[in-house]
């Protein structure tokens, strides 16, 4: 089943001409249609709601690329991967841009020919334990059982943890995080460990979440954010400068119900980012408009946020590291000027 | 009058009926060829534009996680990726080979069971068979792990039988057999056992031959094969002892755990395979002549000796060649067991590694390779077993 599908993605690879490598921006406008790469189901993320329509931080992100270059935020098509098919889905070409909660290591920088565009979320690993094992800390897991996903830097970083603090622990590792919160409900694994932000959109899909507690450790790095593929510089400074659009458009206090106001503002700044002054938009290859698009039709930042993950969300999770860097937090984007 | 010759001269080679097949080979040869590097040059072209790591270095590089059932040492802090093949490989081949053990016993009664002149014992087989066999493999695997997982308890209020075996939704706990010095004795009288048990039966059979006796083989054989090894267990002080599995904290420590996705995993493929392998039998069965049974009960001989020595022999020619196919069909079916996470190769090698290391084409190659190597050696096993069960000509 799933080898399959792999082994169709290495053919793909062996089949697509050369020259089709560069230039995704063309393809993408050709098309008239984004292909991004988003998860089975990460609650907050990416997931399909009940009518089917994908929601989530990392889904907003695909439309605002789909904005910037194409005007419209509808025209995306969701392609859902799993952990381990996602690389080969980028590489091979199937997927424009993978913009599924992928956290940026060397290895996957380097050695897997893609490039990080940036971090649209800092995360942490953490644990997901029942509330009737007692357990307050981490430190009191010695010899549990952990459901997780396979193909993530979780796996590695839970033998990293453990192996620090001299304990022992059994990994059972499934194909999607769904199977990881069944297999914890069915009682197979005393605990499920992967990025808070997911434990979090995960145990809200339990029978009773109360019954479930988030541990407060934090025992790993996990900037999440938007991956393409390397050797396209004009695609990846277009996937960057989105994230950065989003971010800087929250800075300025621009968002989509005031973005038309905006467009007066005498701020130069909000000048500069609408396309009213500066020609930032046809550097990047696209309109001038390209990050008005992206407010009027997304939101910044903080609109997706609050949306998807944080206050107006079931999840809601505090924004901590997502803040503002003016706020204490650790989302800075780089001037758009 | 003489043959002519064929009248060529003049016409060209390509009217030449033996030139022009030896062309159309080659062309037919050369395209694929072509095709084939095409392929290769292409593939290789990409990946280096694409800046991705090639090459089989990466089996060095430590692997650092970890793995629910491994049969060989391993750490998950220092082994590598190769250890990692290799723990899959095992695992995959535990399973298969497991599996069809199984899947033939349960397919011989299934099959037998279906002949059955006893009307509830047929019709209970045919269900079975109609049953398992139409339902897809892999909704089969979910429906026994989910089965398996709902009915066992959670570690704290396990199964247990005599303090020493345990089941729970971990796994079934079994005590583990440590092996002291002066163990190596055992194994040795065992050895002995068996090589005395191959030699017994020529014997026997020889003197069964020759005069006609006949000698309680079987008996004197389990006897021999028991004795022996306990024989020398207790005159060399009791050697081997047990490692118990104890509830410390969340878990059983010690001892062995067979872990649920294996049990889940071997029931669905078993039970799944074992139609397919009863219907051989039963279709192997009926291929016998009905007059070669009535023959030999004409000759006054037991029912027993009958389906030994008359049935079964003849039957076998045509049951084993669709079996070698079951059996392949078992090994590769394993490879589903990536949806309920039981850690063999497909699961641990083309799905963790290569989503840590990123090499696709390597590792797939690797994973396609090692599924063509086990099924070319069970085909050429149980061809070989076929050679020697054929009517020999005479």
């Amino acid at each position: 089943m799933k080898v399959t599908k792999l082994a169709l993605l290495v053919g793909l690879t062996a089949l697509v001409p050369t020259l089709s490598q560069a230039g995704t921006l063309e393809d993408v406008v050709k098309e008239g249609v984004l292909k991004c790469g988003v998860s089975t189901g990460i609650p907050g993320f990416s997931a399909a709601d009940s009518k089917g329509v994908w929601q989530g931080l990392d889904v907003d992100f695909c439309k605002s690329v789909a904005s910037a270059v194409l005007g419209d935020a509808s025209k995306v098509k969701y392609f859902p991967l799993t952990a381990k098919e996602r690389f080969t889905a980028l590489q091979s070409g199937e997927i424009d841009v993978l913009s599924r909660a992928t956290t940026w290591t060397a290895t996957r920088d380097t050695s897997l020919g893609l490039n990080f565009a940036g971090v649209n979320y800092y995360d942490g690993q953490g644990f997901l334990v029942s509330k009737k094992l007692g357990v307050t800390s981490a430190k009191e897991l010695d010899g549990a059982t952990f459901c997780i996903q396979a193909g993530t830097t979780t796996e590695l970083n839970l033998t990293d943890y453990f192996k620090s603090q001299g304990m022992e622990y059994k990994a059972v590792t499934y194909d999607t995080s769904g199977q990881t919160i069944d297999g914890f409900k069915s009682g197979r694994c005393d605990a499920v460990t992967s990025d808070r932000s997911q434990l979090a959109g995960l145990r809200i899909k339990l029978d009773d979440p109360k019954s479930a507690v988030l541990l407060p450790e934090t025992i790993s790095k996990e900037p999440l954010g938007p991956v393409v593929r390397q050797g396209d510089d004009a695609w990846f400074n277009i996937v960057r400068w989105t994230m950065f659009a989003t971010i800087e458009a929250e800075e300025l206090g621009v968002s989509s119900s005031n973005v038309d106001e905006m467009l007066k503002s005498p701020n130069p700044g909000i000048k500069r980012l609408l396309g009213v002054t500066g020609k930032t938009g046809e550097d990047l290859g696209l309109k001038n408009d390209w990050a008005y698009q992206i407010v009027k039709q997304v939101g910044n930042y903080e609109e997706s946020y609050d949306k998807h993950v944080g206050k107006d969300s079931p999840i809601e999770i505090e924004r901590s590291y997502n803040k503002l860097w003016n706020d204490g937090g650790l989302m800075y984007p780089m001037p758009v000027r | 009058m003489k043959n002519k010759p064929l009248p060529t001269d003049g016409q060209g080679i390509l009217n030449n009926p033996k030139y022009r097949a030896i062309i159309f080979q080659v062309i037919a040869l050369a395209l694929v060829v072509f095709f084939a590097i095409y392929f290769a040059h292409n593939m290789f072209a990409n990946i280096e534009s694409r800046g991705i790591t090639t090459g089989f270095s990466f089996l060095d590089n430590t692997a650092g996680f970890g793995i629910s059932q491994t049969l060989i040492p391993y750490d998950d802090g220092t082994s590598t990726f190769l250890d990692v093949f290799i723990v899959g490989l095992l695992n995959t081949l535990l399973v298969s080979i497991l599996g069809i053990i199984f899947a033939s016993i349960i397919g011989l009664l299934i099959g037998v069971a279906r002949l059955s002149t006893n009307f509830l014992v047929s019709k209970l087989a045919l269900i079975y068979i109609e049953t398992f066999r139409n339902i897809p493999i892999l909704l089969q695997i979910l429906f026994w792990y989910n089965v398996v997982l709902a009915a066992l308890p959670g570690p704290r209020q396990s199964f247990a039988y005599l303090d020493s075996i345990f089941l729970n939704n971990r796994g079934l706990l079994l005590p583990e057999p440590i092996f002291e010095s002066g163990s190596m004795s055992i194994l040795i009288a065992f050895i002995l056992a068996v090589a005395g048990v191959i030699y017994l039966t020529r014997w026997a059979r020889k003197r069964h031959h020759d005069t006609g006796q006949e000698f309680p083989i079987f008996k004197v054989s389990i006897a021999l094969l028991i004795l022996a090894p306990t024989l020398v267990y207790f005159i060399a002080g009791q050697p081997v002892s047990a490692e118990y599995p104890v509830l410390k904290g969340f878990n059983f420590r010690g001892g062995l755990t067979i872990i649920p996705e294996l049990l889940a995993l071997l029931f669905a493929l078993s039970i799944y395979t074992a139609t397919y392998i009863a219907e051989a039998v039963r279709a192997g069965i009926e291929a016998v002549p009905k007059g070669q049974k009535e023959a030999a009960k004409a000759l006054g001989l037991s029912d027993y000796v009958i389906l030994t020595k008359v049935i079964l022999p003849q039957a076998l020619r045509v049951i084993i060649p669709p079996v070698i196919n079951q059996f392949l069909n078992l090994t590769k079916n394993s490879s589903l067991a990536t949806a309920i996470g039981y850690p063999e190769l497909v699961t641990l090698f083309s799905g963790t590694t290569l989503n840590q290391v990123g090499q696709a084409i390597e590792i797939i190659l690797m994973t396609m390779a090692v599924y063509l190597v086990i099924s070319i050696v069970i085909s050429i096993l149980l061809n070989w077993i076929n050679a020697k069960m054929e009517i020999k000509g005479r």
